[in-house]
C-alpha cells in the first residue's frame, strides 16, 4: 500500500518538474503545446475515491498554474477532465475488474486500451484548456487546430513515457 | 435543511466538481485583466529560485550567440554616445535623466501561450517596481507586473491585455500595437487613420504617451498594410523587432516622474 503512495508521489513530482522546466520552455510552433502532467491523473487508481480524484486534479492543475502564472486555467481544465474520467473508464472498460489500488495502466487494460483512454481524456483536457485560454470564439478554427495537434503530440508523448516506464513482465 | 444536507452529501462528487470549477474560473477570470494581473501575479522567490537553478544550467547553451548580440549592441551604444556628445543641449537634461535603466536577465519566458510572461532576475531589493518598461537590445519587450524581493515578472508584448501606444516614425501619427495570439514574430497595428498609407518596412516606435516607455523605442516594422476594416481606421501587420524566443538579456526602464504625472492626470480626470 505504501508502495502505491510512494509511486504516485514520485510520479507527481517528476511529471510536474518535467512539464514546468522542460516542456513549458519548448517551442514547437505556437500550435503545439504538450501537457503531459495529466498522466498523473490518468494513472491514479481506477477505484480511487471520486472526491479525492477531483481534489488531486485541482491541486495538480494549480501547481502547473503557479509556475506558469496562469492562475486557475490548468486547474479548471484538469478538474473537468477528472470529472469525466469515471465515465470514460465505465464506457471503455466495463468488463475489466479493477481491485482497490489497481491503476488503469498497461497491465490492466493493455497498450491499445490505454491509448484509447488517454486519447479521449487528453482531448477533453486540451479542449477545455485551449478554449479557456483564448477566451473568445473568433478564430475558432485556429483554436481547433491547436487542440487537435496538441492532443496528438501529448498522447504520443504519454505513450512513449508509458512504454519506457512500464516494467517488462518477467517470464517464469 | 436536513434534506438539503443529505442531498448535497449524496451528490458530493458533483457538488465538489462545481465548487472546484467555480474556484478555478474565479481565479482565472480575476487574473485576466491587465490591472488585476498587476496585483495578482504569482511571482515569488520560490518559483524564481527553481527557474534560476534551471537557468544556471541551461544558460550555457547559446553563449556564443549572446556574445555576438552584446557586441553589436555595444557598437550601437558607442555610436549613440558619440552623437550625444556632439549635440549637447542643456534643455534636455531633465528629459534624459527621466528614465533610469537597469539590466536584467530573462530566466524564464514563453512565446507559445496566449498570454506570455518573462521572469527577470531582479526584484524589489534591486529597486524594481511594477509598471516599469522592459526592452531588449532590439526593441520593446514588455511591462513589469509583479515584483518579489529578488525577481520580477513582466507581461510580454505577446499578451492579450497588452496594448502599446505607438507612433508611425515617418509622420508621427499615433497608433496602437496589439498581439492577436497567432505568431510570436508578428503583431497588429490598429487605429491607423485611414488616410494614412503605410508601406512595407515603415518603422513603428513607442509614442511615450503611456509614460512606461520613453519616446522612440523601436517596436517593429510594417510587413503588410491591410485596407480599412471600417470607414475611419485601418490596420497593418507588424514584424516585431524583438525576437521573443531568443531574448536573454533585457533592460528595465524606470520612469522617475511617472507617479507625479499619473497623480496630476488623476486629479483632473475625477
Amino acid at each position: 500500500m505504501s508502495n502505491l503512495y510512494v509511486r504516485n508521489i514520485v510520479r507527481f513530482l517528476s511529471l510536474v518538474l518535467f512539464q514546468v522546466l522542460i516542456l513549458n520552455h519548448m517551442n514547437l510552433s505556437g500550435y503545439i503545446n504538450p501537457y503531459i502532467y495529466i498522466l498523473f491523473i490518468l494513472l491514479l487508481p481506477a477505484r480511487i475515491n471520486k472526491s479525492m480524484l477531483l481534489l488531486f486534479a485541482f491541486l495538480t492543475g494549480l501547481t502547473i498554474d503557479y509556475f506558469g502564472n496562469t492562475l486557475g486555467l490548468h486547474a479548471a481544465a484538469t478538474v473537468f477532465m477528472a470529472f469525466t474520467r469515471l465515465s470514460v473508464i465505465k464506457v471503455f472498460f466495463n468488463n475489466v475488474e479493477f481491485l482497490t489500488g489497481d491503476e488503469p495502466g498497461f497491465a490492466k487494460i493493455k497498450a491499445g486500451g490505454f491509448l484509447k483512454y488517454a486519447l479521449v481524456l487528453v482531448f477533453i483536457h486540451h479542449s477545455a484548456l485551449f478554449i479557456l485560454e483564448v477566451f473568445d470564439f473568433h478564430e475558432f478554427l485556429n483554436t481547433l487546430s491547436r487542440i487537435a495537434l496538441s492532443t496528438l503530440v501529448t498522447t504520443a508523448m504519454i505513450m512513449i513515457i508509458m512504454l519506457v516506464f512500464t516494467p517488462v513482465k518477467r517470464k517464469n | 435543511m436536513r434534506t438539503l444536507i443529505v442531498f448535497l452529501w449524496k451528490h458530493q462528487f458533483f457538488v465538489l466538481f462545481i465548487i472546484l470549477e467555480a474556484l478555478s474560473l474565479t481565479l482565472f477570470v480575476n487574473s485576466y485583466s491587465y490591472h488585476r494581473s498587476l496585483t495578482s501575479s504569482t511571482v515569488n522567490d520560490v518559483t524564481g529560485i527553481i527557474y534560476m537553478a534551471y537557468d544556471n544550467v541551461a544558460g550555457y547553451f547559446g553563449l556564443r550567440e549572446e556574445n555576438k548580440k552584446l557586441v553589436n549592441e555595444n557598437t550601437q551604444l558607442k555610436n549613440v554616445h558619440h552623437i550625444n556628445i556632439s549635440e549637447t543641449d542643456t534643455q534636455f537634461t531633465v528629459r534624459d535623466s527621466q528614465y533610469y535603466y537597469r539590466s536584467a536577465k530573462v530566466i524564464s519566458s514563453s512565446v507559445n501561450r496566449q498570454n506570455n510572461y518573462l521572469l527577470l532576475n531582479k526584484g524589489s531589493k534591486q529597486g524594481m517596481k511594477t509598471e516599469m518598461g522592459v526592452v531588449s537590445s532590439t526593441g520593446v519587450a514588455g511591462i513589469v507586473v509583479g515584483v518579489s524581493p529578488n525577481f520580477s515578472y513582466a507581461m510580454s508584448l505577446l499578451h492579450h491585455n497588452m496594448r502599446v501606444s505607438a507612433r508611425i516614425k515617418k509622420n508621427n501619427h499615433l497608433v496602437n500595437i496589439l498581439w492577436d495570439g497567432m505568431d510570436y514574430r508578428r503583431g497588429r497595428v490598429v487605429d491607423i487613420p485611414s488616410h494614412i498609407q503605410l508601406n512595407e518596412g515603415d518603422s513603428i516606435v513607442t509614442s511615450g504617451n503611456s509614460l512606461v516607455f520613453p519616446e522612440g523605442v523601436l517596436i517593429g516594422t510594417v510587413s503588410k498594410y491591410l485596407h480599412s476594416t471600417n470607414k475611419d481606421l485601418s490596420e497593418a501587420i507588424i514584424n516585431f523587432s524583438t525576437d521573443f524566443n531568443s531574448m536573454k538579456y533585457v533592460y528595465t526602464i524606470e520612469n522617475r516622474v511617472k507617479k507625479e504625472a499619473d497623480t496630476l492626470m488623476l486629479k483632473y480626470v475625477e
